[in-house]
């Protein structure tokens, strides 16, 4: 399974799913992070973590732990 | 199950209608939206100063509420805290949902709800609308940034948005005013109908009263195909109503984010910032602050040579002016210090700060949005600690709650600055740094560094839970509103002066009279200082029997025991068992020790050169720089402060905690304090 985390920075992506049922997979969709949605990685953060990405016109930040459960496809 | 839901409907509706009535029947109005999204902006512009701010009954979350005059209607516009969803999982969704259902007691149900929605951000912020339209809620959506989007060529069609959607969408400008007056039409229009939009993205199961759709809600697994299915309904709309552009594409916040979330320079400016904003505070706020000094030192003397002698003149000379004036002196530097926080917050650099400090947060223990809350505690632990709600897990929470009196927040100042001034002024090292910032500087890390370490073992211990989700909006970067950031700083400002104006002058009033009372007569005096050698040693033999004699000079020599190895006599106890309640008044405590009695003839001495040349019983000086130095530190990690002591109550709603922090912070100030004091000692400072 290919996650968030294994994509090179700069990269845009799709999301195919987001695996898990708790309060951190339901934050994430409700931010707009559901299977369909398209986004681009764009930095870490000083030291590896956390992550920013773009997507629906606005900046995400995640910690790889949360990332690790975004299952994507490259595009 | 129809005929359930339009029973509990009844019931509720009965219920709101009572509470219309008290509130005069006028209109009530929500404001809902996004962090970021304009709401305050919209909010000032609508209600324009007629706003207040209070705490929900029960939590001390902030509220803020206001009038609109929409078109001859008076309405109560209620703003909500920003949220990106109705499903409870922090404090302030539940607030906001409890206001939308008409759960608050003292607040009706709304009649008319005013999303508040960025058109650059269409996406996700219509995510909370399509909440709102399934609690079945009159809802109107205000689209703001409508400026920004144009320039990017992002247009949206309202009209496509509003059918839709079933709901009307106006278009509102905040530089401008444009769209004001259709916002207003659309809300009393909405007010009257009784129209409510069906939720068409959800299945037919589901539909129907809040109630069902919350109870559907508490699975994990359905709630997520929920929030599929709203963003599913998003999508079309999106892909209908906006023109399209690539929304992935680099914006100018992210190259400004090229440097400023910079792996290295990121923290680099951070610590800068840092620097500034403290340094600015020192320097720039101490021409104002002399002149409010003098300005207070002048109307004690005015009230002493225009009333006439007696109780009253001492209690308003040396009690009220004395007092309330040693803390209004430092508004400058609170106002300056609110200043820099609201530009901070509203430039949306806070979020970067968090997103670059998480890692190393997380070391500790907390999370990255622990930072704002912390940072915020550098002003104030009160507004900081009302700040930890936007962290969702509850022991995350407390953690952050039990450590932000460490950071040194603007009461601490006064006794900073004080013990600088009179010890360790025009003192420089290596020939240009001032001894006192280096010295203040330290005070701070102190905090921060026993905050860490406190937050390090409470978290492996009492408050061990797995690592947090960090999962936040880097909003784009905005020039703030000078508007709303000078509002900010002065709402924030009233709450100090309101605190100095009652807390502060009571406490005051209550130490006047402990250190006037009772009155030792001039024979008495006579009589004592021919049979004691020690009262020679007084400044003014008259002051040093009067206050050794009064009730707080007895509570000062009962608690003297216990201090003396801090070296702190029985004076500075008196001073120390008032700043419990409030740590600067420890300063206004001292102007009152060494002034009480001041003969009104004589020049009173300020309160620098009073601490100075204040002698202890046995004629040895009361302060050394190693005194003051301990004083400090003691100041850094004691829990002195009534105020923070309540809301810490409220917040965690616990009295163990409560009492837990103001102990445990306490006994760390003492044996800091100790060995400071003893270690300098032996040393041979002293
Ligand atoms: N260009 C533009 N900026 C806006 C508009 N509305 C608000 N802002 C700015 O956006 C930022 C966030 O607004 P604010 O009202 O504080 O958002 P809140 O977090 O929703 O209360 C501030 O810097 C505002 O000045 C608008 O219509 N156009």
């Amino acid at each position: 399974m290919q996650t968030l985390t294994k994509l090179p920075i700069g990269s845009r992506a799709k999301v195919i799913a987001v695996h898990g049922n708790n309060a951190i997979t339901k934050r994430l969709m409700e931010m707009g992070v559901v299977p369909g949605v398209t986004f681009r990685v764009v930095k870490s953060a000083p030291f590896g973590d956390p992550l920013e990405i773009k997507l629906r016109g606005y900046s995400l930040a995640m910690r790889i732990s949360e990332a690790d459960a975004i299952e994507v496809e490259s595009e | 199950m129809a005929i359930a839901s339009v029973k509990s409907k009844d019931i509720r509706s009965v219920k709101a209608d009572v509470r219309v009535k008290t509130a005069k029947n006028d209109l009530t109005v929500a404001l809902a939206g996004n962090p970021n999204a304009g709401k305050t902006t919209l909010f000032n512009q609508l209600t324009g100063l007629r706003q207040k701010v209070a705490n929900y009954p029960g939590v001390t979350v902030e509220r803020k509420e206001g009038t609109w005059n929409a078109a001859g209607e008076v309405i109560r516009l209620i703003d909500l805290p920003g949220l990106y969803s109705l499903d409870a999982t922090s404090l302030d969704e539940q607030i906001a949902r409890d206001i939308l259902t008409g759960n608050i007691y003292d607040i009706p149900k709304p009649d008319v709800v005013v999303a508040v929605v960025d058109a650059t951000n269409l996406e996700r912020n219509l995510y909370l609308v399509t909440q709102l339209i399934e609690f079945r809620l009159p809802v109107v959506v205000a689209l703001t940034m409508v400026d920004v989007a144009e320039k990017r060529s992002l247009g949206v069609n309202v009209k496509i948005l509003s059918r839709m959607l079933g709901i009307p969408v106006v278009k509102v400008t905040a530089a401008s005013g444009a769209g004001i007056d259709e916002l207003e039409a659309a809300v009393l229009r909405t007010a009257r109908s009784t129209d409510r939009p069906k939720a068409s993205w959800l299945s037919e199961t589901i539909q129907g009263s809040e109630e069902e759709i919350h109870l559907s809600l508490t699975d994990d697994a359905s709630a997520n195909k929920q929030i599929f299915a709203r963003y599913g309904f998003i999508s079309e709309v999106y892909q209908r109503s906006v023109t399209p552009i690539d929304t992935l594409e680099r914006g100018y916040s992210e190259k400004i984010d090229g440097i400023l979330t910079h792996k290295f320079f990121g923290l680099l400016i951070l610590i800068g910032i840092l620097l500034i904003v403290f340094q600015s505070i020192f320097s720039w706020a101490s021409l104002p602050m002399d002149l409010l000094d003098a300005g207070f030192g002048s109307l004690a003397e005015l009230a002493k040579s225009s009333l006439p002698e007696g109780i009253l003149t001492d209690l308003i000379a040396d009690g009220i002016i004395a007092g309330v004036g040693g803390v209004l002196v430092f508004l400058p530097q609170i106002l300056l210090l609110f200043l820099f926080l609201s530009i901070l917050e509203d430039t949306g650099y806070m979020a970067r700060a968090a997103f670059l400090l998480d890692r190393l947060m997380r070391g500790v223990g907390l999370h990255g949005k622990a930072f704002v809350p912390l940072l915020s505690s550098f002003a104030c632990a009160i507004p900081g600690i009302m700040a930890t709600r936007t962290i969702e897990n509850p022991k995350d929470r407390l953690a952050t709650i039990m450590i932000a009196p460490f950071m040194s927040c603007s009461a601490r100042l006064p006794v900073y600055t004080l013990m600088i001034a009179a010890f360790f002024s025009g003192q420089y090292i290596f020939g240009f740094l001032s001894l006192g910032a280096v010295l203040i500087l330290a005070m701070y890390m102190l905090g921060i560094v026993m905050a860490v370490i406190v937050a390090f073992i409470l978290k492996r211990t009492i408050l061990k839970s797995p690592p947090p989700p960090f999962v936040m909006e880097l909003p784009p970067y905005r020039v703030p509103n000078f508007k709303t950031v000078l509002l900010n700083m002065f709402t924030r400002a009233g709450i100090f002066i309101k605190r100095a104006g009652t807390v502060i002058l009571a406490i005051s009033i209550l130490l006047w009279a402990l250190a006037y009372f009772p009155r030792t007569s001039a024979e008495d005096i006579s009589n004592i200082q021919s049979s004691t050698a020690a009262a020679a040693a007084e400044g003014s033999p008259d002051e040093g029997i009067q206050l050794r004699n009064s009730f707080a000079g007895q509570l000062g020599h009962l608690i003297e025991p216990v201090i003396e190895p801090l070296g702190f006599d029985w004076k500075i106890g008196v001073a120390l068992i008032a700043s419990f309640a409030a740590r600067e008044v420890l300063v206004s405590t001292l102007s009152i020790i060494y002034n009480t009695g001041a003969d009104s003839t004589e020049e009173s001495p300020s309160l620098i050169n009073a601490v100075r040349d204040a002698k202890k019983d046995d004629g040895s000086k009361a302060w050394t720089p190693l005194t003051a130095l301990t004083l400090m530190v003691f100041f850094v990690l004691a829990m002195q402060c009534m105020s923070t002591v309540a809301v810490v109550r409220r917040e965690t709603n616990s009295w163990s905690w409560t009492i837990f922090m103001v102990g445990y912070m306490t006994g760390l100030a003492y044996l800091a304090a100790l060995l400071t004091y003893q270690v300098g000692k032996y040393l041979g400072f002293g």
